[in-house]
């Protein structure tokens, strides 16, 4: 059982010095370390049950196929999805929409439509709709962003929320400015103009409690790896009634019921999405993240997140000459910033030096960077196992590199 | 701090701080554009060719100290060379940066030398330069199309 007295112990990887210095790990938001039950979960998996799912029968294989059917269930508790059903495995978030732009979008939108996305959208909740826009001849709009702090214009929301809109796909958490969307009256405002509603919950999943129901969405996508689970597996939530009247997008073994040499009939969902051998063993060690998760506390691993993303942001303020983007409460579980005089892979590299891993430059979000007259910022994450006195460490860092730099 | 203080050389950081040949030139009759997409940096480079000379240089852009730097003190070292001559410098230039080890007769570059132990950076040392080799290379017009307005 996971307590939080001794939770850093969870998580092997973080007890290492880096060039002599305690390792201070302040980039989760591109990916946050496993704890010692998810890897355990692996490695369980492949030296006990590793079989193919859904074909055998044998025992191997029959016992491999419970432990990935209910790591989908397991995902869809901790989602607070209807059904099991309502779970596709994917790679992670940015197949998770590739699936919906591929496959609902192709299927449902032509010229004269509209596909609704914010400012602040990483680039995998951006490029997948231009190739959509491009093979359905839909249209692309976006909601702006106001000022550093990030918040959406939910007055220009509802001027290009049209009955055109058929999509509205927006990042519940962004990654870039901590900001956190009001997720739940989005998707009901997209709801009211008939559009279907997509969360980006990459930066969500694993920091704010999730229920998909209460936040009525359509569609959520969300990654493994940034929530102490692996690389290479995530997930697509989506409402039953959609997914299984969505078309394929990908084809071949396990999904299909009856084949022919002309045509194919497939299954329902999740297995008519989720083609080819699966990634069963990361499934399982996803399983075992939410149960890691849940037994911390999804309640107070944002309080914990949000205190320390408050801490950094105050503490940062004091640096002469800083610009923090995002609001300064109510922030997601990071913070981002610049100095007009010293690049971000400048900082990186020199935060390296003192053990603290940070994240520079444009974050995936190349447009929203544009706008705000950057070429990048320098970000501080944070997950369950960092500390205020890491936050120290890296307000002493940056002190550091001011005085070096000016 | 060694690996570090190789890195960053008051050469560098002077030219970082006092950028020299900073901005556009009006007189450019060649003009390329550089990036780095992974990191986003980016350089533009304007010349004035006097028959197969370079007469005048600048860059702009943005980008880390290195980059920055790095596109500075290569336009006080290209000024009046020729195409090949600027073409074996950046020979030269790149040997140090992949390398460390700099010939006798180079100078100045010779402080990216650091720039070796962290090959992350190679591409931003070199950015500039890039910008400027295909400045040289290209007539007006192309190089013209090289130039995004982003
Ligand atoms: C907001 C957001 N969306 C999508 C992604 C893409 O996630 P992945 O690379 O795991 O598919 C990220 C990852 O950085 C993200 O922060």
């Amino acid at each position: 059982m996971p307590s939080w007295s001794n939770v850093r112990a969870d998580f092997p990887a973080l007890n290492q010095n880096v060039g002599g210095k305690p390792l201070v790990y302040l980039d989760n938001a591109a990916t946050t370390q496993r704890p010692q039950a998810v890897i355990d979960a692996l490695d369980r998996f492949y030296r006990h049950d590793n079989a193919n799912v859904h074909r055998g029968l044998h025992a191997l294989s029959m016992r491999a196929t419970d432990a990935y059917e209910g790591a989908r269930a397991r995902v869809a508790k901790f989602l607070n999805a209807a059904a099991p059903e309502e779970i596709v495995f994917t790679r992670g978030t940015t197949e998770s929409i590739n699936l919906v732009a591929g496959s609902w979008a192709t299927a449902n939108l032509r010229p004269g439509d509209a596909i609704l996305l914010t400012e602040a959208e990483h680039h995998s909740n951006l490029v997948p709709w231009q190739l959509a826009a491009k093979r359905t001849g839909a249209s692309l709009r976006f909601v702006p962003v106001l000022g550093d702090e990030g918040r959406l214009d939910l007055a220009a929301l509802d001027r290009l929320l049209t009955k055109e809109v058929k999509l509205f796909a927006f990042t519940h958490v962004s990654n870039t400015l901590g900001t956190i969307n009001p997720a739940a009256e989005l998707c009901a405002k997209a709801r009211k103009v008939g559009a279907i509603s997509v969360v980006d919950a990459a930066q969500s999943v694993g920091h704010l409690p999730l229920d998909v129901r209460a936040l009525g969405c359509d569609f959520l996508a969300f990654s493994g790896h940034k929530r102490g689970g692996p690389t290479g597996i995530g997930g697509l939530y989506g409402r039953r009634e959609l997914l299984d009247a969505m078309p394929p997008w990908q084809g071949g073994g396990g999904m299909i019921n009856h084949v022919d040499w002309q045509e194919s009939r497939w299954k329902p969902s999740p297995e008519r999405h989720e083609a080819g051998t699966p990634n069963i063993a990361d499934a399982i060690a996803l399983g075992a993240a939410c149960d890691y998760l849940d037994a911390l506390g999804r309640d107070k691993i944002a309080a914990h997140d949000r205190e320390l993303a408050e801490l950094a942001y105050e503490r940062l303020s004091r640096l002469p000459g800083i610009r923090l983007l995002g609001p300064a409460r109510g922030r997601s579980s990071l913070v981002s910033f610049a100095f007009s005089d010293i690049h971000a892979h400048d900082i990186v590299t020199f935060a390296d030096e003192d053990g603290v891993a940070l994240r520079g430059g444009h974050h995936c979000n190349q447009p929203l960077m544009r706008k705000l007259g950057l070429t990048g910022t320098t970000r501080a994450s944070f997950y369950v196992y960092n500390t205020a006195q890491e936050i120290e460490v890296l307000a002493a860092s940056l002190e550091r590199i001011l005085r070096f730099f000016r | 701090m060694s690996d570090l203080a190789d890195l960053y050389q008051q050469v560098i950081l002077d030219h970082n701080k006092r950028p020299r040949n900073r901005g556009r030139l009006p007189t450019a009759n060649r003009v390329a554009h550089g990036d780095n997409p992974t990191c986003g940096d980016q350089c533009n480079v304007y010349l004035r060719l006097d028959g197969d000379r370079i007469a005048e240089i600048s860059f702009d852009g943005s980008g880390c100290a290195i980059s920055q730097a790095s596109a500075s003190l290569m336009t006080t070292q290209l000024k009046g060379r020729t195409a090949a001559e600027a073409a074996k410098l950046y020979e030269s230039f790149h040997h140090i940066v992949t390398t460390g080890q700099a010939p006798d007769e180079i100078s100045d570059l010779a402080a990216f030398a650091g720039v070796h132990a962290f090959p992350a950076r190679i591409k931003c040392a070199t950015l500039g330069w890039h910008a400027a080799l295909n400045a040289l290379k290209g007539d007006a017009a192309a190089a013209t199309t090289e130039t995004h307005n982003d």
